[in-house]
């Protein structure tokens, strides 16, 4: 058998082809999901970070820490394996999808402060001498300006998210790369593998681009 | 008697350092102030205390048009009724220049956006730049930004205008078109603090000059008595210094 016959089976892809599309499915919507919950998520955690009262500035900043150093596996098995001995069974999507969430919170919160902490100071005492409220100044004239900043670096840590829900496969989740070991073991062949890999890249090679080109395009401080 | 800003025993520090210690001043309704001072003397300090950008001792009290400076609802009171204009402009890079002069009324009074953007455009033709309207500021020189930032506070409607060193930051052909506008206004009744190094502009425009030194006000006077006769040691030293330079 060749090494053609043998990685790049076409019988053996276009066989398992659906269930690689489902499994890209599955994918798709708990990298989605855990991205707007973790952006959610990391705004609120941010903003405490920043202008929170001293106590809960602290929570913030532990959160944030504790769940950048955890990795992200650990935590996942933990969520699954080990809340059920006290009674908190979740399935296995919301268990990836609070394990990503979690950790991709901590991240954007990151972003977000650092996205915050480089509009100058002027801004924020132009808006309060003007009278704005507290939400009418981030709203209006902080985030806006703070989102140019955090989009790159926010899109990486997407992008990150998407390839971390792989990991979802050890919960028996059927994401893509379950669903292709699942071909695999069915076709006795390892095509299908191949499979998932390609279309992890031909789905996440845009968003890299992009960023690429957002990073030049933004970098070098200028506003 | 209380000014319609009243200012009574303000201390500021920072850290161990005293950077006010023990202000008082009591500044009439339409009255035009000028502040003049050596550089570190307190005077962005002094006038950053009237609408709270700085905090104070508590012992401090400052009140304007009879509302205490305080915080909550108070200095979101105060704060409407005080616009400042700053050295370095501040103005919103994100949005044009009519929309920056249209934000705060709207966000703050409640203003409709028609009679926002109609309030914006007799504002900025009033201070000259209303061609301008839909650039944004990062493209105007700095003169006209400064114009435009001076729009963005008149359109509160402030009773009181707070000017920290407006035009130390601009190339010196566009310091006339400022002084210009900020002379226009001191006729329209709005009261005005000016920290200035523009002596011309103090003796021509202020009431009354104020002369700060290491967090004091050394010596308060018309204009012609400070700059003709002044009374403290250290006044003169400033003086002679700035004026012939
Ligand atoms: N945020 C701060 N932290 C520490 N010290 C400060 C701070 N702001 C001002 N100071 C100090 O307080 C003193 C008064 O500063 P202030 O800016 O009011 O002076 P100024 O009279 O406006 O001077 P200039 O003419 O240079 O603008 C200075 O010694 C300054 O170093
Ligand atoms: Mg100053």
């Amino acid at each position: 058998m060749d090494i053609f016959q043998t990685f790049f089976n076409i019988d053996v892809l276009v066989r398992t082809f659906p269930l690689l599309m489902q499994g890209l499915w599955v994918t798709v919507q708990l990298g989605l999901c855990a991205i707007i919950a973790g952006l959610a998520l990391g705004l609120g955690l941010a903003l405490v970070r920043i202008y929170g009262a001293r106590p809960v500035r602290l929570i913030a900043r532990i959160y944030i820490d504790v769940f950048r150093s955890i990795p992200l596996l650990v935590l996942l098995i933990i969520v699954y394996y080990a809340l059920p001995f006290v009674g908190i069974r979740l399935s296995a999507f919301l268990s990836a999808l609070s394990a990503l969430t979690m950790v991709s919170a901590a991240y954007t919160a990151e972003i977000f402060r650092a996205g915050i902490e480089a509009i100058p100071k002027g801004q924020f005492e132009a808006s309060g001498a003007l009278g704005l409220s507290y939400r009418h100044m981030m709203v209006d004239v902080i985030l806006p300006q703070a989102i140019k900043i955090v989009i790159p670096p926010l899109t990486n840590n997407s992008i990150n998210v998407i390839k971390d829900t792989a990991l979802a496969s050890v919960v028996a989740m059927p994401d893509l790369l379950k669903q292709a070991t699942q071909a695999q073991a069915l076709a006795a062949n390892p095509s299908p593998l191949i499979g998932a890999a390609i279309i992890y890249v031909a789905f996440l090679w845009p968003l890299v681009a992009w960023v690429s080109r957002l990073e030049r395009r933004f970098g070098g401080g200028t506003r | 008697m209380a000014g319609f800003v009243s200012i009574h025993n303000l201390r500021k520090s920072f850290g161990a350092f005293e950077a006010l210690r023990g202000i008082s001043l009591d500044i009439a309704e339409g009255e035009v102030v000028c502040i003049i001072g050596p550089s570190g003397s307190g005077k962005s300090t002094l006038i950053r205390c009237i609408n709270r950008l700085e905090d104070f001792a508590p012992e401090s009290q400052i009140s304007v048009a009879g509302i205490p400076v305080t915080t909550g609802r108070s200095l979101a009171a105060v704060r409407a009724e005080v616009g400042m204009v700053f050295q370095s402009f501040n103005l919103f890079p994100h949005l044009t220049v009519r929309r920056n002069v249209m934000l705060a009324p709207m966000r703050v009074r409640g203003v409709s956006t028609a009679e926002a953007a109609e309030r914006a455009d007799k504002l900025l033709t009033r201070v000259g730049i209303s061609e301008q309207a839909d650039k944004y500021p990062g493209t105007l020189s700095g003169g006209q930004q400064q114009r435009v930032a001076i729009a963005r506070a008149l359109a509160m409607e402030p009773k009181v205008m707070l000017f920290d060193e407006p035009t130390s930051a601009l190339d010196p052909e566009m310091v006339g078109e400022v002084l210009d506008v900020m002379k226009s206004l001191a006729h329209t009744g709005v009261t005005m603090i000016v920290v200035t190094h523009e002596m011309g502009f103090a003796r021509q425009v202020a009431d009354r000059v104020i002369f700060m030194d290491a967090g004091e006000v050394v010596e308060i006077g018309a204009p012609a008595e400070i700059f003709a006769n002044p009374q403290h040691d250290r006044t003169r030293h400033f003086l002679s210094a700035v004026l012939n330079h």
